[in-house]
């Protein structure tokens, strides 16, 4: 190579650039999708938005968007503390609880949700009465399975299971992921089992666990609008009791999506300062540069500036 | 429970012995990794075992703490076994929150530091001492502080171990293990890992706990610091003892055929 050419080119010769023409194509191409579908949203009367405007934040609907999220906190809460449950006994040196742990699994993770909620639902066609009858005591108490199973019952039990299923995967992956040097030195310094694990390993697993976490409550925010199907009282049940009787299916239905499109939004801005919670000890630097929420909001401690 | 005094007449351990193996043996499956080891550390001195990778010396060290089962042979923790009570003749396995409290008695240094990545220096050091021991936390704050002073890094009390070179986060290490005052420190090569600058730091935190009266077994490539430290040497190979002696007498000039091969490699 020459030394002119070796130069910097600028200077001297006009620098012409790849010309990029799928790019300009794919561009214009999405561009006019996207006014083609801006069109349809504004002069489309059957999206009519005036109604949606009306019923966007309509007494039955929030009642149902509380239900929604009631359900969505509930099962995941649930879904945390059994899958943990689980996880621990699949990683037990014990066979016997190792093969039960993976047994649920298979089970609860397998069948369909749906199927699972029906099955609660419908209980009471296998079991007809709960009962504690003791001897000496005779019966202590005894209820109706149907009084007991209500669709909020059967909704919570058949999708907490399920969902504990994925959790258990999640929680397992996340103890596996810490390094067994970390549950030695913490052997060594005196500490017992349960306090390796819920000091040691639990915290450092949450790195791994929380992304995924995540994602299973957006997912579980979704799902919970299966329960529709038993009569629970949620968003969507709520937008279809009203369109059943109105008509105005189309304009609910975009009330519907655009609740769990806001919720899903909050939710993920949620993880985000979550996981850089978790992740502070990766930072190279001791710096006191935080979220600006976190900050506010005091969530965690704040590791003295060194 | 047995006295001390009863196993020590039992095995015939020597008086003042704070770490005494005897016919020490260990197998994984088929393999036997140690074929009877006997070792006797008196309180206070400082044991350094050497010996080429998979001569057992890390196995044998874990064995102290009850972190590996030994499959036979005796060894004693200021004359006590750590994983078991002998009585009427038997061993009873011990549950594991007793274990753990005699473990707590036992500090232990790691090749690669296994500080909690989790938690800041502090942390890690008042971590143990809090939940083990029930301390005040403001009182294991204070001995933090003094520890960290005494290896060194009294000014990175809020770093995060990653903050942290190799030297530094080994140092933090030994004054973990030294926030539970332990009776006898274990060192499984606390040197190996580090960068060749940073080896130095370490070994002089090492040299001041063994001039401070520490009773210490330290496995180590480092025959420079057995030598000057050491109060005897063991070179183990094949899951033996090989041979054992005074350090400077041992290293100028080795018995066995199979210990000089091995010095003339390291030196």
């Amino acid at each position: 190579m020459s030394e002119a050419e070796t130069r910097a080119p600028v200077d001297a010769l006009t620098v012409v650039p790849v010309r990029h023409y799928s790019l300009w194509v794919g561009t214009a191409a999405a561009i006019a999708l996207l006014l083609l579908i801006l069109k349809a949203l504004a002069t489309n009367p059957a999206f009519d938005w005036p109604t949606v405007g009306r019923y966007l934040f309509h007494q039955s609907i929030m009642r149902g968007l509380g239900q929604t999220l009631l359900l969505t906190v509930v099962i995941m809460v649930l879904a945390t503390v059994i899958g943990t449950v689980v996880a621990i006994m699949r990683l037990s040196p014990s066979r016997i609880l190792n093969a039960f742990a993976g047994g649920y699994i298979w089970f609860f993770r397998g069948a369909p949700a749906l199927i699972q909620l029906i099955f609660w639902f419908n209980l009471s066609l296998i079991v007809r009465e709960f009962s504690l009858t003791l001897p000496f005591f005779g019966t202590i108490f005894s209820v109706k399975t149907n009084d007991v199973m209500t669709p909020f019952m059967a909704a919570v039990i058949a999708l907490s299971l399920h969902e504990a299923g994925y959790m258990a995967e999640i929680v397992r992956a996340g103890i596996k992921s810490v390094p067994s040097g970390q549950t030695e030195a913490a052997g060594s310094l005196g500490m017992n089992h349960r306090l390796i694990l819920r000091r040691i390993t639990l915290p450092q697993a949450m790195r791994f666990i929380v992304p995924p976490t995540g994602n299973e409550t957006i997912n579980l925010l979704k799902t919970t609008s299966l329960v529709t199907i038993i009569a629970v009282n949620d968003l969507l049940y709520a937008a279809q009791s009203i369109y059943a009787r109105t008509f105005e299916t189309i304009p609910l239905l975009i009330v519907v999506a655009f609740w769990y499109l806001f919720v899903v939004t909050i939710l993920s801005i949620c993880q985000h300062y979550i996981e850089q919670y978790y992740g502070r000890s990766d930072q190279q630097q001791a710096s006191a540069a935080r979220g600006i929420l976190r900050r506010a909001f005091k969530i965690g401690r704040v590791a003295q500036p060194a | 429970m047995t006295s001390k005094t009863e196993n020590q007449t039992r095995f015939g351990v020597p008086e003042n012995s704070m770490v005494f193996a005897g016919g020490v043996r260990k197998s994984f499956g088929a393999v036997e990794v140690l074929k009877g080891i006997d070792l006797n550390v008196p309180a206070g001195s400082v044991a350094c075992i050497i010996g080429p990778s998979g001569s057992g010396k890390s196995t044998f060290l874990r064995c102290i703490n009850h972190l590996e089962e030994v499959s036979g042979g005796v060894l004693l923790v200021d004359g006590a076994f750590v994983g078991y009570d002998l009585r009427n003749g038997k061993l009873y396995e011990v549950n594991n929150n007793l274990l753990c409290k005699r473990r707590a008695d036992i500090g232990m240094v790691f090749q690669s530091f296994n500080l909690f990545s989790h938690m800041t220096v502090l942390e890690n050091l008042i971590e143990a001492p809090i939940m083990v021991k029930g301390m005040p936390r403001n009182e294991a704050k204070d001995k933090a502080h003094a520890l960290l002073e005494r290896v060194g890094l009294a000014d990175k009390a809020g770093y995060y171990p990653r903050q942290l070179s190799g030297g530094q986060q080994q140092r933090v290490a030994i004054a973990r293990a030294l926030a539970m005052n332990p009776k006898v420190l274990l060192f499984d090569e606390p040197t190996s890992a580090l960068d060749p600058e940073l080896v130095g730091e370490v070994l002089l935190v090492m040299r001041d706990l063994a001039e401070s009266g520490m009773t210490m077994v330290v496995v180590t490539h480092e025959i420079g610091f057995a030598r000057e430290v050491g109060d005897q040497l063991i070179f183990m190979d094949r899951g033996v003892v090989e041979e054992r002696g005074a350090p400077r007498e041992m290293i100028a000039n080795p018995q066995s055929p199979r210990t000089r091969e091995f010095l003339s490699r390291v030196l």
